[in-house]
C-alpha cells in the first residue's frame, strides 16, 4: 500500500497546517520524501512545497418511511424491485409529492451544522441518460437548496496522538435535497445490464462542503463526525458499508500564493478509511504527476480498494451539460418560523423551522463536552466513547452502578472492554458482559473484596457469557481478597510453620 | 338527457350502443384511436343497474364520454398517437378519468391527436389525421360545391384543429357527449372552434394534472369539450379541486355550481383587447368579434378596449418554454421500462439513440432537440430565463387589465375556419403552430380559464368560436358570460346527411341533446 492509512509517513507534514486560516502547512520546507518511490522527483524538488486542498460532497441517505417523492417504501437490500411505484419507474403522466419527513431532516441537519435554513427552496430538474435513471434527469436543488452557508467542527490527532486533539472547521457551503438513483448491475459476462429501482427516489441530502480540508485524515475526520451529528439527529442511519453516506472528494493542489490547482474529483467512497487513504493518494498522484512534468485532468475517478490508488473512471469522461431547468411540478418550498407561521395553517401541511430548533438533541460536541465535565474523563476518552454506538451510554450506565470514579471505569472500559470487542469484532450492543455485569465486578473491585488482577481474571471469565455473575466466578475460583486479620495471621503463621529453616535463616540475617 | 335517463325515457345501455353505432359509422372521422365497447357496454350496464335501483351516482351516470389518448387509463391502451408508446396499457387512471368514473359516465374511447399533443391540427399523429365533421355537413357541402365542382371530393375534408381534435370531432359528430381533452398552448380551444363545440380551458391548478402525459407541465390543464356551456359548467364540477397526487392543484374546496337560466351581463365590464387583432386574422372573424362586442354592449355590459403589450412576444416565448420541458418530459422515453425499444443492441446508448428516433416523429424530434439547446448552459441565460421573465411580463398584463376593473376579455379564438387538409400540410408543423396557437397560448403563460364558444359559421359553411378569457378561478363569471353568448348567437346545428342515412333515429334522438 502507498500509505499506511490514516498516519502514512508523508502525510505528517500537512496535517500540521490550522485549517483554512493558514492553507500553508507548518513544516512544509521539509516535504518528505514519500513510501511511493517518488522521493526522486521530490528530493530535486524538495523545496518548492505543495498546498493540497480537499473539498468533500457527502450524500446521505435520509431515515424515512417513504422515499422523496412517492409512497414506495425504503428499505435496505429488499428483493429487486420490489419497492419501485408508478412514479419510481417514470411512467407517464406520474408526478412527484414531496415528503415532508426529508424537508424536517435536511432542516435538522442545517440548523445542526449552524447554516442558514431558507425560507424558500426551489428543485430543479439536472438531466443525464442512464439506466438506473428511469426519468432521464434527477430532481435535485440547484439553485436554492434548503439550507446554505454552515460549519462543522471536528477534531484530529497531532502526530498520531490521540492526547494531542485539534480542532478544526470546515464551512458547509450548502445542503440540498435530492432524489438517489437506482443501481446498475453488469453482467460482463452475458454483456447485459440489470436494472434495480429499490433505491431510485429514496431522499438523499447532498452535503457541500468547501475546500477547508488539506488531507485524507482530516476529510475522514470531518466526515466522521458529520455521520456522528446525522445519526444523533437520526436524520441518517449514516452507515456507510450501506451505502446511506457517500463521499465524492474534490482534490487539488497548488504552491502557497497561488491560485488552486486543477481539482480531480474521486467518486463514490464509502468507507472512511478508504476516504483517507483515496484523498492522500490522489494528493501524492498528482505532486508526482505535476513535478515530473505532467498536468493535471479535469477529471473524474474512482478508487480501487484492493489497488489502493485512484483511476479515471472512463464513461464519466466525457464533459457533461446537465441542461438544467426549474422542476415544473413542484411549487417552491416554503419554510416557516414561529413568526411567519400563518395562524390559520393546517400544522400537518408545514415544517416550523423554529420548531425543529427547539427539539435538536445534544450534538456530539455538546454530549463530548457534558462528559468531560460531568465525570471528569480526558476530552480524548469522550471521542472513544461517542465514535461507538451505545459506548456513551454503556459507560454511564456503568457508572451509575458503581461507586468506582468514572475516570478508573473509563479504563476498564476502553482498555478491557473495548479492545476485547474490536478483537471479536462486536459491536457494544452485542456485548456478553452487560452494563451490569461489569458494574458488578468493578464494585467488587472497589470494596477491595478481589485485586485488580483477579479483577482481570473475572472479566476473561465472564466474556464466555455463561451467565455467571463475577460474584460466583470469584467464589468458584477463590480470587476474594482476606479481610480478616486473624485468618491472615493463620496464613501467616502457616507459612512461616512450614518453612522453619528458611525462617532461622531470616532471623540471623 | 341525463333527465332522460332518470325518467326513464332511455337507458344508459341504450345511449351506449347508440354511441358505438356512431363511432362505427363515422369511423372515417379518424377521431378515435381506441373504442372500448366491451368495458363501455360493462359500464353501461353497470349504470343502468344503479338506475333500476333508483341510485344513480349524480348528474354523470350513464353519460358517453370519451378521453384523449394522452390521458392514462388503467388497462385501455394509451398511445399519444406515437409509435413510442404504441401497446403501451397504463396501470392506473388519470386523476380525471377516475373521477368520470367514479360518478358513472360511460367511456367509449380514447381519442386521436397530435403525436404527444404536439400540433394545431390532429394530423401529425401515428394514426394519421382526424377529418372534422363538418368537412361532411350539409352546410359545407353547399357552400363549396357551389364553387368547385370539379375538385375531387377527398381533397376538400378540412381539419378539425389540434391537438385536441380527436376529441372535438368526437363531440361534434355526437359519438359522445363530452370529451376532455387537453391545452397546453390551445390544443382544447382551437379544435373546439374549428368543429363548433364549447372548449374550456380552466385555470392551471384548478385540475389534476396526474395522469396526463405531460407536454409542459407548467402550462398543461385537462380540457373540457361539450356540446354546450351548460355541460362543460357539469364536466368541471365533477373534475375540479385539489388532487393529493398534483402538488400543483390549489387547496381550496372547489364548489360545484350551476348556471343562471337567464345570464345577465349588464353588470360587467368586457375587454377588447387590440393586440389581438393580429396579422393574418380573417375579415369575417373580425366582423363576427365586433358584432359580439356590439351585442354585449347592447345588453348592458361596459365594453372597453384595452391593451395587452407583451402579446406580440409570447408565442416566441411560449415556443421555448415548451420546447424545454418538452426536451426534459421526453427523457423518460428511453426504451427501458415501457414503450418501444429499438433492437439495437451494441450498447445501452445506441439503444437509445435508435429507439428514440423510431419512437418519436420529426415534431417531438425537432422539439427535443430546439428544448436541449435552449438549456444548454451557454444558452440558458438567454432564452429560457428570458423567456420565463417575458412570461411574467405578460401574467402581469394581464394583471393589470383584470386590476383596472375589467371582468372578461373577449377575442377571437382563431385567425381563420378550419383549413382544408391539403392546404393545412403545406406549412410544417412549426410553422402552423405559430400561427394556430397565437390567439390562445397567452391565456396558458398566464394560467388563466379561458372558453370558446361557437359563434356563426363562416362563408364556407365551417365553423367559428369566439373566445372569453376570464381571471383566474373566476369559473362561474366566464362560463355564465359564455353561456349567455350561447343563447345569443344560436349557433346552427351540425347536418351530417351521410350519416343521418346510416343512423337516423341515433341523431333525431340525440340532435338537439345536451347531458345537464
Amino acid at each position: 500500500a502507498p500509505a499506511k492509512g490514516y498516519g502514512g509517513v508523508w502525510r505528517r507534514a500537512w496535517q500540521c497546517g490550522a485549517g483554512r486560516l493558514s492553507p500553508v502547512p507548518r513544516g512544509w520546507r521539509a516535504f518528505p520524501s514519500n513510501a511511493r518511490g517518488g522521493a526522486g522527483s521530490a528530493a530535486k524538488c524538495g523545496l518548492v512545497p505543495w498546498v493540497p486542498v480537499v473539498g468533500l460532497e457527502v450524500h446521505a441517505q435520509i431515515s424515512s418511511n417513504s422515499k422523496l417523492f412517492s409512497g414506495s417504501q425504503v428499505q435496505f437490500a429488499a428483493p429487486p424491485n420490489s419497492l419501485v411505484s408508478f412514479f419510481d419507474a417514470s411512467l407517464p403522466g406520474t408526478l412527484p409529492v414531496l415528503n415532508r419527513r426529508c424537508v424536517e431532516a435536511v432542516v435538522m441537519t442545517g440548523l445542526a451544522l449552524n447554516c442558514r435554513v431558507n425560507k424558500k427552496s426551489l428543485f430543479d430538474r439536472k438531466h443525464y441518460f442512464y439506466a438506473d435513471l428511469p426519468a432521464g434527469y434527477q430532481i435535485t436543488q440547484q439553485r436554492v437548496p434548503i439550507a446554505v452557508n454552515g460549519s462543522l467542527s471536528y477534531s484530529v490527532c497531532v502526530d498520531n496522538k490521540m492526547s494531542r486533539m485539534v480542532t478544526k472547521t470546515v464551512r458547509i457551503k450548502q445542503i440540498q435535497l435530492e432524489q438517489d438513483s437506482g443501481k446498475s448491475l453488469h453482467d460482463d459476462t452475458r454483456s447485459q445490464t440489470l436494472v434495480d429501482l429499490n433505491r431510485a427516489g429514496v431522499g438523499l441530502m447532498e452535503v457541500v462542503m468547501e475546500p477547508d480540508m488539506c488531507c485524507g485524515e482530516e476529510a475522514a475526520a470531518a466526515v466522521k463526525e458529520l455521520q456522528l451529528i446525522l445519526q444523533t439527529l437520526g436524520s441518517s442511519q449514516a452507515v456507510m458499508a450501506e451505502g446511506q453516506l457517500r463521499v465524492d472528494a474534490n482534490v487539488s493542489v497548488h504552491h502557497p500564493g497561488e491560485p488552486y490547482g486543477v481539482r480531480t474529483e474521486v467518486k463514490n467512497i464509502n468507507s472512511l478509511r478508504f476516504l483517507a487513504k483515496a484523498v492522500d493518494y490522489e494528493i501524492q498522484r498528482q505532486i508526482e504527476e505535476l513535478e515530473n512534468g505532467g498536468t493535471i485532468l479535469n477529471e473524474t475517478r474512482a478508487f480501487d480498494s484492493k489497488l489502493g490508488c485512484t483511476i479515471p473512471m472512463r464513461d464519466k469522461e466525457e464533459n457533461q451539460d446537465y441542461r438544467f431547468m426549474p422542476e415544473p411540478n413542484l411549487p417552491p418550498l416554503i419554510l416557516y418560523d414561529a413568526k411567519s407561521l400563518p395562524a390559520n395553517m393546517n400544522h400537518q401541511q408545514v415544517v416550523n423551522i423554529d420548531w425543529i430548533h427547539e427539539r435538536l438533541p445534544d450534538l456530539p460536541s455538546v454530549k463530548r463536552a457534558k462528559l468531560v465535565e460531568q465525570y471528569g474523563i480526558l476530552p480524548e476518552h469522550s471521542f472513544t466513547l461517542l465514535n461507538e454506538d451505545g459506548l456513551t451510554e454503556f459507560f454511564e450506565n456503568v457508572v451509575n452502578q458503581t461507586q468506582m470514579k468514572p475516570k478508573k471505569v473509563i479504563g476498564w472500559i476502553l482498555n478491557d472492554m473495548l479492545s476485547y470487542l474490536k478483537q471479536h469484532s462486536l459491536t457494544v450492543k452485542e456485548s456478553p458482559v452487560s452494563s451490569f455485569l461489569l458494574a458488578d465486578l468493578l464494585n467488587l473491585l472497589e470494596k477491595k473484596e478481589i485485586s485488580s488482577t483477579a479483577a482481570k481474571q473475572v472479566l476473561a471469565e465472564l466474556w464466555k457469557g455463561e451467565g455467571k455473575t463475577p460474584l460466583d466466578i470469584v467464589k468458584e475460583k477463590k480470587l476474594e481478597l482476606i479481610q480478616d486479620q486473624k485468618e491472615l495471621e493463620d496464613i501467616c503463621q502457616a507459612v512461616i510453620d512450614a518453612r522453619e529453616n528458611e525462617v532461622i535463616m531470616v532471623v540471623l540475617g | 338527457v341525463s333527465a332522460a335517463l332518470r325518467e326513464g325515457q332511455t337507458t344508459p345501455t341504450e345511449l351506449c350502443q347508440k354511441c358505438l353505432a356512431l363511432i362505427k359509422s363515422t369511423k372515417f372521422l379518424n377521431a378515435y384511436i381506441t373504442v372500448t365497447e366491451e368495458t363501455a357496454l360493462k359500464q353501461a350496464e353497470e349504470s343502468e343497474e344503479r338506475f333500476r335501483r333508483g341510485q344513480p351516482l349524480g348528474v354523470l351516470d350513464g353519460i358517453p364520454v370519451a378521453v384523449k389518448d394522452n390521458f392514462s387509463t388503467a388497462g385501455i391502451e394509451t398511445t399519444c398517437a406515437s409509435n413510442m408508446l404504441k401497446g403501451y396499457i397504463s396501470p392506473y387512471n388519470a386523476t380525471v378519468v377516475q373521477k368520470l368514473l367514479d360518478q358513472g359516465a360511460v367511456l367509449v374511447g380514447k381519442t386521436n391527436l397530435d403525436e404527444f399533443a404536439m400540433g394545431s391540427g390532429s394530423t401529425d399523429g401515428v394514426f394519421g389525421p382526424v377529418r372534422n365533421p363538418w368537412s361532411y355537413s350539409r352546410q359545407y357541402k353547399e357552400k363549396s360545391a357551389s364553387k368547385s365542382h370539379s375538385e375531387d371530393e377527398e381533397s376538400k375534408w378540412v381539419i378539425a384543429g389540434g391537438s385536441s381534435g380527436g376529441s372535438a370531432a368526437a363531440v361534434s359528430s355526437f359519438t359522445c357527449f363530452a370529451a376532455l381533452g387537453s391545452d397546453t398552448g390551445g390544443s382544447t380551444r382551437n379544435p373546439a372552434a374549428h368543429c363548433g363545440v364549447v372548449g374550456l380551458k380552466p385555470t392551471y391548478g384548478l385540475i389534476s394534472r396526474h395522469g396526463l402525459i405531460p407536454l409542459v407541465n407548467s402550462m398543461d390543464v385537462p380540457g373540457i369539450l361539450t356540446r354546450c356551456v351548460d355541460d362543460a359548467a357539469v364536466v368541471l364540477g365533477s373534475l375540479a379541486g385539489h388532487d393529493p397526487k398534483d402538488s400543483t392543484t390549489i387547496q381550496d374546496k372547489f364548489k360545484p355550481f350551476e348556471l343562471p337560466n337567464l345570464p345577465d351581463v349588464s353588470k360587467l365590464s368586457i375587454g377588447i383587447p387590440k393586440e389581438y387583432h393580429a396579422p393574418g386574422l380573417s375579415s369575417e372573424i373580425l366582423a363576427l368579434w365586433s358584432k359580439a362586442a356590439d351585442l354585449l354592449k347592447n345588453a348592458g355590459a361596459k365594453v372597453i378596449e384595452v391593451s395587452l403589450p407583451h402579446t406580440r412576444y409570447s408565442i416566441v416565448c411560449y415556443h421555448v418554454l415548451c420546447t424545454a420541458e418538452v426536451a426534459s418530459n421526453m427523457a423518460r422515453f428511453d426504451g427501458l421500462e415501457y414503450g418501444h425499444r429499438s433492437d439495437t443492441s451494441k450498447s445501452t446508448e445506441s439503444m437509445y439513440a435508435a429507439t428514440r428516433r423510431e419512437g418519436f416523429n420529426a415534431v417531438v424530434r425537432g422539439r427535443i432537440l430546439s428544448g436541449n439547446y435552449f438549456l444548454l448552459k451557454q444558452n440558458y441565460e438567454q432564452y429560457f430565463v428570458k423567456a420565463q421573465q417575458v412570461r411574467r411580463l405578460i401574467a402581469n398584463d394581464f394583471r393589470k387589465v383584470f386590476g383596472s376593473g375589467v371582468d372578461l376579455l373577449l377575442t377571437p379564438t382563431t385567425l381563420t375556419d378550419a383549413a382544408p387538409y391539403t392546404e393545412f400540410i403545406k406549412e410544417d408543423n412549426r410553422t402552423r403552430s405559430a400561427q394556430d396557437d397565437i390567439l390562445t397560448q397567452a391565456a396558458n403563460m398566464a394560467g388563466l380559464p379561458a372558453i370558446n364558444v361557437p359563434a356563426a359559421l363562416s362563408e364556407r359553411g365551417l365553423p367559428v368560436g369566439l373566445q372569453f378569457i376570464g381571471r383566474s378561478f373566476q369559473e362561474k363569471q366566464l362560463l355564465t358570460v359564455a353561456k349567455w353568448f350561447e343563447k345569443q348567437v344560436e349557433f346552427p346545428m351540425i347536418q351530417l346527411e351521410e350519416m343521418m342515412r346510416h343512423d337516423h333515429g341515433v341523431l333525431q334522438h340525440q340532435k338537439s341533446a345536451s347531458f345537464s
